[in-house]
């Protein structure tokens, strides 16, 4: 090693390698592009990674718009608001709630968060509107802050009206943005503020009304937010109050962030992986052509390492190359990627140049391609002088050379180095290299069954031009595994994406099929209920179903209040069920997508002490109860004794009301609550129709359009996969410099042979025959490949993850099919022109150069 | 290093002595028990059948490969105790090679060529010596040609000036005339020749060429890797 390492800083080394890639610079450069985008990726990552955790931190106090709030489903109580007054400071005010919004400019309305505001909030950060001088009229109480969204949608403009409730006040502004929120949660839930004097106006502050109370809080400065919190949570719990901090905040946000980065991080360190496996088929074709130069240097009297040091150097340089280019285009392209994010991310931020990122991309880049370059150039040391002397000799078997075992253990280990994120997440890194070594196994494996089945079906009565071009697939030091790697690799990935985007989309609207439920009234106080029942009859609108709902709360489970579960740390158990508040129906049948899993549905009770109820089994599992389990719930300050009778399995995306606890009938007729009708309208005309005369007639019903729903899902998911694809495109991308580099290796192979076959007599429209049919084999295989693993990875993620019936569209399958053939033969035809038309002897001459 | 080398140091007698040298690939055995001492400055010819041994034998003698039993010396220092470095420097401080398919490297020029072996000594940038070798074999104007521009004889006359810019104790020819026409083969031979005697080279050529073989003043004749005749 001391040898190795000696020789690689004597100058005769260096000379050596240039004056020895003398013919083949432009060869090695091609290689090394196999690098270059997944190191554009990283370092445009890393410099993202390192401008969002700049920004959080900056920006922390903007991110809250406060020091400290505090909310509650139920308004405050006495108690609760002599421990606001206790903490001091100033405070500001707000009450949220989901209601229709009725604009006036197009006779339309939509379900919107409305939040009635009081005080000074945002104490840090502001509202961004249009005009900015909207944000000082409303603070006046002269109207209403929109959603940017919501004004374009409805064709409406500052100074028009609105109507929530009962209440109808002027436009201030466009609403752009709100401190601490994104702008794809204001896709789905778009806001309106309103002043809080206003709420009586509205007639929504009912008991009927599902609102969030919450205070916000500027302490005194230098006030230690978490010490006051810590101080309070006894009481903050016992209230059953959530609070929010700064620090909270930021570290949820830069959990977030971290984890949008790691995502994007793991994407771009595999089109360098691709690269890196690129750049090792290359450096072992370039090591095979330079076995002769290396024996002979040997026979020179050339150490071990000092041969193996001149081809080392090689690699070096190759490695420095890719890692400079990659440096080099990933800060031209750092820029992008903020755009290309923009809805997902929760704050402005100004995009500097990260030259850490972008140097840690480069040293990366630089370790993936010379642990991949190292790999056959061990071969290198292995080199007899005896090979000079004998032309037949091979090196031996490379699969015993220990060192190139330690290499590749290395580069594992460094790749879940590399995938560990800063957060050192284990389980991911190790996932992600598990995840990447099955694809590569699968494909592997696919490559290798499809391989054979090709060798079987050549038979000598085929074409000759036919024969010749599928035989060039299997010949000796042939391309195909590398190709069909990358490529293969590159097709599965958007393949994959593309299926799987079809498929979410399209259950969304199977989901939302002819005959089932596509708009939901809630919040219809019951003796609205006839009347409302009347008006969507009359529309003429189908109604489908129509549920009581009754709000509640968990008092005890299995005999253990709430409070001493919420204080048991030791059992690990979600807070959030426990804490929450849950709609709950009566109801004496099931409906299509509920089924018994456990224990026996009970429809129907009389007087009963203890009550069976159905409990939905995911939140069964995170409650820890089971059929024949205990649950006291608290209606209204009532407590309710329940039994779990049976548990079932839900379809929730099924857009229609589902829930969680099911109570038989005969059981919460008597408690205060709400209905839900549920119809279905046939277009977005009839949608309008219905939302504006339940405005008019029952403002403070609200209105889910569920078609409106499935687009905004759509969207958003639109956006999602454009950032996926976004970095999917970067793998695809190194696939193709793969297979440029790929074929320039074998060109020589392929020029030998064409030479060969010309002077026996074939004619150039056969020498291209047979090229066009091997290439266009090759990305036959290389689609099939990739189609098979794409169809069962979109397979495995639908059924498994998004538990989504597998439906996989033919679009997505069939065009890599048809474009990678077209692709491969291009590129492989543009990278063999010369051969056609050059007299043999030249050729020979020019490659043996 | 040095005292690896002086350790096997022995006598002063022969330059070359190959003692019950035995080479086996699995259970085919190409050489069998040779024994043969070079006395230093000659010449000589090991001639024989294809598939004889001639070229293991070369290999076995040059340090090129490891005999599986015997022992080989090269100016009294034993291959067999070195290693793979040591073999290394050996062969670049006492031996030269002219292989019958030239083995010039081709992404370097004639006089590059030439260098490589004083370069890999750390003697700098030998390019002077270098040229008088190349002037020499008559490549004066081809100095800077690579070797796919250069013809089989002229790049065989490269490869001769390579192996003697070292000017090596012992030189091994494997058919220098092999892929060479009579008229080419012949320049080339009086060219190898010319330099072997200005340089005082022992030379050993390895050749299927009867001809050649009576131009060295010995020839050891092999048959299914053993020595049949000796003179």
């Amino acid at each position: 090693m001391s040898d190795l390492v000696k020789h690689l800083f004597r100058a005769w080394t260096w000379r050596m390698c240039w004056r020895d890639c003398r013919t083949n610079r432009a060869r090695l450069l091609l290689f090394s592009l196999s690098i270059v985008l997944g190191v554009a990726a990283l370092a445009a990552i890393g410099s993202l990674g390192a401008n969002l955790a700049r920004a959080v931190e900056e920006q922390a106090r903007t991110l809250l718009g406060a020091d400290l709030s505090i909310s509650s489903r139920r308004p405050f109580s006495a108690d609760e608001e002599s421990l606001f007054k206790k903490l001091g400071g100033t405070q500001a005010r707000q009450i949220s709630f989901n209601s229709m919004v009725y604009f006036s400019s197009t006779d339309g309305s939509r379900l919107a968060e409305v939040r009635m505001l009081n005080g000074g909030f945002p104490f840090y950060g502001k509202f961004e509107t249009e005009p900015q001088s909207a944000v000082q009229d409303f603070k006046h109480g002269a109207g209403a802050l929109v959603e940017e969204n919501l004004l374009i949608q409805f064709d409406a403009k500052v100074g028009g009206t609105i109507r929530v409730g009962r209440l109808t006040v002027p436009i201030l502004g466009a609403l752009k943005k709100v401190p601490g929120e994104s702008a794809a949660l204001a896709m789905i839930s778009p806001r309106v503020y309103l002043p809080m004097k206003a709420l009586a106006a509205t007639g929504l502050d009912g008991p009927g009304t599902l609102s969030r109370h919450t205070v916000f809080f500027e302490l005194p400065k230098f006030t230690d937010v978490e010490s006051t919190v810590k101080s309070i949570q006894p009481q903050l719990d016992k209230f059953r109050l959530s609070n929010e901090t700064v620090e909270k905040r930021k570290k949820e946000l830069g959990q977030a962030m971290e984890n949008l980065y790691h995502f994007l991080n793991l994407a771009g360190l595999t089109a360098l992986l691709l690269g890196g496996i690129g750049v090792a088929g290359a450096v072992h074709t370039h090591v095979r052509q330079k076995l002769p130069n290396a024996a002979v240097l040997r026979c020179l009297g050339c150490g071990v390492a000092q041969t193996f040091a001149v081809y080392l150097a090689q690699g070096i340089a190759l490695g420095v190359a890719g890692a400079l280019l990659g440096m080099a285009l990933g800060a031209a392209i750092q820029g992008a990627l903020p755009k290309a994010l923009a809805s997902f991310i929760p704050f402005d931020f100004q995009f500097r140049i990260a030259w850490f990122a972008i140097v840690r991309a480069g040293a990366i880049g630089f370790c993936i391609c010379l642990l991949f370059a190292l790999l056959p150039l061990l071969t290198i040391r292995r080199v007899s002088p005896l090979a000079a002397l004998r032309v037949a000799w091979e090196p031996a078997a490379a699969a015993r050379d220990p060192l190139r075992w330690l290499v590749g253990i290395i580069l594992v280990v460094a790749l879940i180095g590399f995938g560990l994120g800063r957060e050192g997440d284990w389980r991911m890194a190790l996932g992600y290299a598990g995840g990447l070594a099955f694809v590569f196994a699968s494909l592997a494996g696919t490559a290798a069954i499809l391989m054979r089945l090709l060798r079987k079906w050549i038979r000598p009565t085929l074409p000759f031009v036919l024969r010749q071009g599928l035989a060039g697939l299997h010949r000796p030091n042939n391309r195909t595994h590398l190709l069909l790697f990358s490529l293969g690799l590159g097709t599965f990935l958007i393949s994959a994406i593309l299926l799987l985007e079809h498929m979410l989309a399209g259950d969304l609207l199977i989901s939302n099929g002819k005959d089932q439920a596509n708009a939901v009234l809630f919040d219809i106080q019951r003796e609205q209920s006839p009347g409302v029942s009347n008006l969507v009859a009359g529309l003429p609108l189908p109604v489908l179903d129509e549920l009581p709902l009754v709000n509640m709360r968990i008092s005890s489970i299995k005999g253990r209040d709430v409070e001493t579960l919420l204080a048991d740390k030791e059992s690990h158990r979600a807070s959030w069920p426990l804490r929450r508040e849950y709609r709950s129906t009566y109801t004496d049948h099931l409906r299509d997508a509920e089924k018994i899993i456990a224990g026996q549905w009970i429809g129907h009770v009389t007087n009963a002490d203890t009550i069976p109820i159905s409990v939905e089994e995911g939140i069964a599992g995170d409650l820890r109860v089971g059929v024949g389990d205990e649950i006291v719930f608290d209606v209204q300050g009532i407590p309710i004794k329940t039994r779990v009778a049976s548990l079932r399995s839900v379809n929730w995306r099924r857009m229609e009301p589902n829930f969680f606890m099911l109570f038989p009938m005969g059981s919460l007729e008597n408690a205060p609550g709400t209905e839900v009708l549920v119809t279905r309208v046939a277009n977005s005309a009839q949608s309008a129709q219905l939302q504006r005369a339940m405005v008019k007639a029952f403002p403070n019903v609200s209105v889910i359009d569920l078609t409106m729903i499935v687009q905004t899902l759509d969207a958003i998911l639109q956006k999602v996969f454009f950032v996926v694809r976004f970095m999917a495109l970067f793998t695809v991308l190194t696939g193709l410099l793969v297979l440029a580099s790929s074929l320039v290796t074998g060109h020589f192979q392929r020029v030998r042979e064409s030479v060969l076959l010309r002077t026996l007599g074939a004619s150039d429209r056969q020498v291209f025959g047979i090229l066009l049919v091997e290439y266009a084999a090759l990305g036959i295989v290389a689609g099939l490949c990739g189609e098979l693993l794409a169809l069962a990875g979109a397979w495995a993620l639908a059924r498994f993850v998004f538990n989504i019936p597998f439906a996989p569209n033919a679009l997505p399958v069939i065009l890599p099919l048809l474009i990678l053939p077209v692709l491969t033969s291009a590129i492989g035809l543009m990278m063999s022109r010369g051969i056609l038309n050059r007299p043999p002897l030249e050729l020979l001459r020019v490659e043996s150069a | 290093m040095v005292s690896q080398l002086s350790a096997t140091r022995k006598g002063d007698s022969a330059i070359l002595e190959a003692r019950h040298l035995t080479k086996t690939y699995g259970s085919l055995t190409v050489v069998k028990d040779i024994n043969f001492a070079i006395e230093r400055g000659s010449s000589c010819a090991i001639i024989g059948p294809s598939g004889s041994g001639k070229t293991t034998l070369l290999g076995l003698c040059a340090g090129l490969d490891q005999p599986s039993e015997g022992q080989i010396l090269i100016d009294n220092i034993d291959l067999g105790a070195l290693d793979e470095n040591g073999r290394a420097r050996v062969r670049n401080e006492n031996i030269g090679f002219v292989f019958q398919n030239f083995q010039l490297i081709p992404t370097l020029t004639a006089l590059e060529n030439v260098m490589v072996p004083m370069e890999l000594r750390g003697n700098g940038s030998p390019t002077d010596q270098a040229r008088q070798l190349l002037e020499r074999v008559g490549l004066g104007q081809r100095l800077s040609h690579y070797p796919a521009q250069l013809s089989g004889g002229e790049q065989q006359r490269a490869a001769l000036a390579r192996a003697f810019i070292n000017q090596p104790k012992i030189l091994f020819a494997d058919e220098p005339t092999g892929n060479l026409d009579a008229e080419t083969g012949k320049l080339v031979i009086e060219n190898l020749f010319s330099l072997n005697t200005a340089f005082g080279t022992t030379l050993v050529i390895v050749t299927h060429d009867p001809d050649l073989a009576r131009q060295t003043g010995r020839v050891i004749r092999l048959k299914a890797g053993a020595v049949v005749s000796d003179g």
